[in-house]
C-alpha cells in the first residue's frame, strides 16, 4: 500500500533524508525507529505531502505524492509531531471542522465523531477547549483526527509521546486491533514499543536505513536485546 | 470548494471565540469616531461638523490611516500563528490546496474587516438625520474602503505567511500597506521628483491605492479601479500561496 522509492530530502547541506526506498503492506505495523533527527519525520512529512522531496518519489494507495497530492491525503491519517491542533476549539467542534476538510458527507458526521470520541475515549472532554487539555487528552485529540475518516493508512509520529503508561497500553491496543485492514507506520525512539506493537521495524540514522526486519528476528540474529542493538546498529 | 469554505468558516468562527474580534472592534469604532469628529484638520478636509455638510469625506479619509495599522493586525496571525505552533502541518496535510487554505483565510480577514466597516452604520445615519446626503457617493465610500481593506489584509498574509513571528509580520506588513498608501501623496511624489527620473515616479505614482481609492470616493466607479485592487489583491494573494510552499516547513 506504501511504496517509496529513493526517496532523498536536504535541510541546505544536510541531508535529512538520503535515497531510501521500502515497501509497506496491508497488515503490517512498522515500526520506524532511530535517534533525534535521524530522519523520521523528514520522511513522514515527505509521505503526507508537506514536505516535497528533492529526488525520488513515493506511492501512497496507488497515488504518487508528488503527482497527486490530494488523493494521497485523502487517503491518509497522519498525526504530526507533538500533535498540533487550533488551541482554542473545543474536541468537539475540532474534530466537526476535519470532517469538513475531508468533506465527510454532513449525514455520516455524527457516527464518525462518536467512533473516533469513543476510539480514544474522549467522550469526557469533548466540549472541553483543546487549550485546557492534559498532554495525554491533547495526544489522543491528535489520534482521533487521523482515524476519523477511517483511513487505510496511518502515519503516527511519536504517538504515545507524554501518555502515561495506562494510556499508552490504550493507545497499543487500539493500534493492534485496527492493524489487520491497515497498513501503519508509527515513529518512536521508545524501543518496548517496537516489541509491543510491530511487526515489523526499520531502524533508521543519519538519513540512511541501517536495517529492516522484524523485531524478533533482530533479537534472534544479535542475539541480545533491542536497545544494545539499536546503539551499535545507530551509532556506527 | 469545500476547502476553501470549511477553512473560512473555522477562521472567522476563531475570531469571536477568542477576545481578539471584541478587543479589534471596540478599538476600530472608538478611533474612527475620534478620528472623524476631531482630527479631519490633521487629515486637510477640516472637522466633521466644521465641514456644515451633510456628507462622509472626512469619514472615508480617515479609514485608510487606521486601516494600515488594523489590517495587519487582523493578519499578522493568519499563518505566523498556524507556523508557531505547529498547526500548519495539520492543516496543509489535510486534502486542502494551499491555495484554498490561503484564499480561505484571506476571505475570513476580510469579512470579519467588512463586519467592522458595518458597524460603522450609525455614521451614515446621523448623517442622514443632519441632512440629504449623496446616498450613491456614501455606498461607493464603503466600496472603496471594503476594497482598501482588502488589499491591506493581502499585503498583512503575504508577510505573515514570510516568518513565524507575529511583531515581524506587522510590522514590514504595516510599512509596505503605508508605502501603497503614501507612495500617491503629491508632497511624497514632489520628494521622489526631486532625485528620481520622471518615469520611475511616474510607475510609483501608478501603484499608489491613493488615486483608485480617491477616485472611488467620489462617486466614480470605474472598471480600472476595481480591476486595480482587485489585481493588486489576487497578486499578493498568489505570492504567499507561493511563499508559504516554499517555506512551509522551515
Amino acid at each position: 500500500m506504501i511504496s517509496v522509492k529513493n526517496l532523498t530530502h536536504h535541510f541546505g547541506p544536510i541531508k535529512a533524508v538520503d535515497d531510501i526506498s521500502f515497501d509497506v503492506e496491508k497488515g503490517q505495523v512498522l515500526g520506524f525507529i532511530g535517534p533525534n533527527g535521524a530522519g523520521k519525520s523528514t520522511t513522514m512529512k515527505m509521505l503526507t505531502c508537506f514536505l516535497s522531496p528533492d529526488s525520488g518519489t513515493a506511492s501512497i494507495c496507488g497515488h504518487d505524492i508528488i503527482r497527486q497530492p490530494l488523493q494521497v491525503r485523502s487517503s491518509i491519517g497522519y498525526l504530526p509531531e507533538n500533535a498540533p491542533a487550533y488551541s482554542e476549539m473545543t474536541v468537539n467542534s475540532f474534530l466537526n471542522f476535519i470532517c469538513a476538510a475531508r468533506a465527510i458527507p454532513r449525514r455520516q458526521r455524527k457516527t464518525a465523531l462518536d467512533r473516533a470520541l469513543q476510539l480514544c475515549s474522549l467522550n469526557p472532554v469533548k466540549n472541553q477547549t483543546i487549550e485546557t487539555l492534559s498532554k495525554g487528552y491533547k495526544r489522543r485529540v491528535g489520534l482521533a483526527q487521523a482515524l476519523i475518516h477511517d483511513p487505510q493508512v496511518l502515519i503516527l509520529d511519536e504517538p504515545t509521546d507524554g501518555l502515561d503508561p495506562n494510556q499508552k497500553h490504550e493507545v497499543r491496543q487500539l493500534l493492534k486491533k485496527m492493524a489487520p485492514d491497515k497498513c501503519i507506520i508509527i515513529s518512536t525512539h521508545i524501543l518496548e514499543e517496537v516489541q509491543a506493537l510491530c511487526n515489523r521495524t526499520i531502524i533508521i540514522a543519519q538519513g540512511k536505513i541501517r536495517a529492516d526486519s522484524t523485531p524478533e528476528k533482530l533479537k534472534t540474529q544479535h542475539n541480545r536485546p533491542l536497545e544494545e542493538i539499536f546503539r551499535t546498529i545507530t551509532q556506527n | 470548494m469545500n476547502g476553501f469554505l470549511t477553512v473560512c468558516k473555522r477562521e472567522l468562527k476563531s475570531y469571536f471565540t477568542t477576545p481578539l474580534a471584541y478587543v479589534f472592534l471596540v478599538i476600530f469604532l472608538v478611533a474612527i469616531g475620534f478620528l472623524t469628529f476631531n482630527t479631519g484638520r490633521f487629515l486637510g478636509v477640516g472637522r466633521f461638523y466644521e465641514n456644515r455638510q451633510a456628507d462622509m469625506r472626512v469619514f472615508f479619509q480617515a479609514v485608510p490611516i487606521l486601516f494600515i495599522f488594523l489590517a495587519p493586525c487582523t493578519a499578522m496571525r493568519l499563518w505566523a500563528e498556524e507556523r508557531r505552533t505547529g498547526s500548519i502541518e495539520l492543516l496543509l496535510t489535510l486534502p486542502i490546496t494551499p491555495f484554498q487554505a490561503v484564499l480561505g483565510k484571506f476571505v475570513a480577514a476580510w469579512i470579519f474587516l467588512a463586519i467592522a466597516l458595518a458597524l460603522t452604520f450609525p455614521m451614515p445615519l446621523t448623517v442622514c438625520y443632519l441632512g440629504s446626503p449623496d446616498l450613491g457617493l456614501i455606498i461607493t465610500g464603503y466600496l472603496a474602503a471594503f476594497l482598501m481593506a482588502g488589499a491591506y489584509l493581502a499585503i498583512g498574509s503575504f508577510f505573515s505567511a514570510l516568518t513565524k513571528n507575529q511583531v515581524i509580520s506587522f510590522i514590514l506588513s504595516v510599512v509596505a500597506c503605508a508605502f501603497f498608501y503614501y507612495a500617491g501623496l503629491p508632497s511624497i511624489m514632489n520628494l521622489l521628483a526631486s532625485f528620481l527620473p520622471a518615469a520611475i515616479v511616474k510607475s510609483i505614482q501608478a501603484v499608489s491605492l491613493l488615486d483608485h481609492y480617491e477616485s472611488l470616493l467620489r462617486g466614480v466607479i470605474e472598471i480600472k479601479d476595481i480591476i486595480y485592487f482587485l489585481g493588486l489583491i489576487v497578486a499578493w494573494i498568489l505570492s504567499c500561496t507561493i511563499i508559504l510552499n516554499q517555506t512551509k516547513a522551515a
